[in-house]
């Protein structure tokens, strides 16, 4: 019961704070009242609010989960599908030829270099974004939060195929931009050497106003006293942002890090549009192979991979939290 | 703002710091204006090259060098865009779906975070980690046998095959659940002891008082179904059914590519009601997300 006095309206702040306690304690004996008598309606009341997300949740998320194991573990082909019964359980065969297949292999180490680089490059560019726009920019704070998170919420499509010009080898605005500083600029997409760095600093450009605005609003919620009392003890920047900032931004990071990672290891629509995976597979993503795959009829083959990035998002997850999470 | 000022006149700081620090609000470090205006730049830059471009006449985007502000200004890619590739039909798809799927998961996210939050009922740890659970579930899992099933329906060839499998998402439950929960108790016994019954109550108490939630998760599933693209490219079989995305893409692969205009136009059209909903409800869109993230 005293956990509830603590409990307020965001914004209402601790104003009522020493008229509350009477109120509240005639409140509880209320409530105790009450939900002896009405336990059985509130079950009730609360399958009936449950069942409609429920029932689409089984159908369309719990069902293909499972579906989507055993067609990994059967060899299901698309020209089965009218007589499921004829597949035969394989075990882990398709996963063995899976990692036998260098093109997967190489998908794979295409995806690893995505999240390793760009992770990392995109919740450092959004704190620094944040961290800037919170001490540095006053009255223009509202414009560059909207310019910094135009590219979130824009179409992927729709940005590769700006991109796409951008970086056209001839007529391109980069290599334009290179050629009055006197340098060559390179065929960037068809060029295995440029196409999967391209798409890496493409989706810190895109991502990082995530970052930033998770961020600032992490940022502005430090309390101004903590930062008030340790400018008093004498701590400096620097410090007053490692020691009392940073960990009060622990679990935003947190959040940015894993959802930013869970999209960073499903990497699919920026080659799809750009580079079709190529040249040379070299921007091919572990997911545009399962695409693929799928396209071919290997149903067996696609759910597999997907399984695979499923170990790998859940391998990634875990390991944040250890690193990111809260030390107390 | 209201308790900083209050802390601000009750603390020890000199007229100087306080002037200082008015200064620093209203202003900021202005020697960071220079190389944060230089990365503001750098992130619109594509946006304004994809403005300018839509306006140009064709033989302008390849000219080289490239002119920026379009020294003829033309509708014609927008014309031949409305005209050849029927993105009128792709407009209204993406409306459509994007709508269905926006209100789908207000209210049954808003009905299931209610009884999650608040109603006490055997089953709920269950079903809460359930939910949770499956929020990690790359799409690449469920969406070969989605596909099946979707197919076995008889939905490919409809949008509702579109619309069905993304009414109801795991993350709008977790938002609804935590806004929810920080409503207060008394509200709700106090509905009880009046006789409001259960379900008025979500209906006429939770639902209003949600609102800032509703708004935050109408915003984020509003832009994630106007933006997705790999399901629509798998399901759609037809150019009827293509959305915005799909029928871009397509034709940014096809022969229409060589038509640099008429693709930056489509990009416009497919940012323009993206960017309205985004104006309108920013404030929204950064409470919630606070809610969710640092709680």
């Amino acid at each position: 019961m005293t956990s509830m006095s603590t409990k307020t309206l965001p914004g209402r702040g601790d104003t009522h704070e020493p008229t509350a306690a009477q109120p509240d304690r005639s409140a509880g004996r209320r409530r105790l009242a009450v939900r002896s008598t009405a336990r059985g309606r509130q079950t009730r009341a609360a399958w009936i609010l449950a069942a409609p997300f429920l029932a689409l949740f089984l159908a369309f998320m719990l069902l293909p989960v499972v579906w989507s194991l055993l067609m990994s573990l059967t060899d299901t082909q698309s020209a089965d599908l009218r007589t499921p019964l004829n597949v035969s359980f394989t075990g882990f065969d398709t996963y063995v030829r899976l990692f036998e297949d260098e093109q997967f292999v190489h998908a794979l180490r295409n995806t690893a270099v995505f999240v390793l680089v760009g992770l990392p490059l995109t919740l450092a560019t959004g704190l620094a974004a944040a961290v800037a726009l919170n001490s540095g920019i006053g009255r223009f704070r509202a414009v560059f939060r909207v310019g910094f998170y135009l590219p979130v919420i824009t179409s992927v499509v729709a940005i590769a195929v700006v991109w796409k010009t951008l970086l056209e080898p001839r007529a391109g605005l980069v290599n334009t931009v290179l050629g009055w500083f006197g340098i060559d600029g390179p065929a960037w997409l068809a060029d295995t050497r440029f196409a999967l760095p391209v798409m890496i600093v493409m989706a810190v450009w895109r991502n990082l106003g995530t970052v930033m605005i998770i961020m600032l609003a992490g940022l502005q919620s430090v309390p101004q006293s903590l930062m008030e009392a340790a400018e008093l003890d004498g701590a400096g920047a620097w410090q007053r942002f490692w020691r009392v900032t940073f960990p009060l931004l622990r679990p935003a990071l947190l959040l940015t890090a894993v959802t930013t990672g869970i999209g960073y290891l499903q990497f699919f629509d920026e080659p799809f549009v750009m580079t079709d995976g190529g040249p040379l597979d070299s921007t091919l993503s572990a997911t545009m192979y399962a695409y693929n795959q799928f396209g071919n009829g290997n149903y067996d083959v696609a759910s597999a991979a997907g399984y695979v990035v499923f170990v790998l998002i859940i391998a990634l997850t875990v390991l944040q939290f250890r690193v990111l999470r809260d030390k107390d | 703002m209201s308790t900083l000022s209050a802390l601000r006149t009750a603390g020890p700081g000199t007229d100087r710091t306080l002037r200082r620090r008015r200064i620093r609000q209203n202003w900021g470090h202005p020697w960071l204006y220079l190389p944060l205006f230089g990365c503001l730049l750098l992130m619109v830059a594509p946006f304004l090259w994809m403005l300018s471009g839509s306006f140009k006449p064709e033989a302008d985007i390849r000219r080289v060098p490239p002119v920026l502000v379009p020294t003829a200004p033309t509708l014609a890619s927008y014309r031949q865009l409305f005209s050849s590739l029927d993105f009128t039909t792709m407009f209204a798809n993406s409306v459509i779906v994007a709508l269905a799927v926006t209100a789908g998961n207000l209210l049954f996210c808003s009905m299931l975070g209610y009884a999650l939050a608040k109603l006490d009922f055997p089953g709920r740890r269950a079903v809460f980690s359930l939910v949770i659970g499956t929020l990690m579930v790359p799409g690449l899992v469920t969406f070969v046998p989605l596909y099946v099933l979707v197919a076995n329906m008889k939905l490919t060839g409809s949008l509702l095959g579109l619309i069905l499998p993304f009414l109801a998402a795991p993350f709008g439950v977790f938002l609804m659940r935590q806004f929810i929960s920080t409503l207060p108790d008394e509200l709700i016994d106090a509905a009880r002891v009046d006789g409001c019954r259960e379900l008025a109550i979500y209906w006429k108490i939770i639902l209003p008082l949600a609102r800032p939630a509703l708004a935050t998760l109408g915003i984020i599933t509003f832009l994630g179904s106007w933006n997705n693209f790999l399901w629509p490219l798998v399901v759609a079989q037809n150019a009827d059914q293509y959305t915005l995305p799909v029928g871009l893409a397509l034709a940014s692969s096809g022969q229409d590519f060589t038509r640099f205009g008429v693709l930056l136009a489509g990009a416009v059209i497919v940012l323009l009601p993206v960017m309205v909903v985004f104006l309108l409800f920013q404030r929204h869109f950064v409470a919630g997300i606070a809610t969710t993230g640092l709680k």
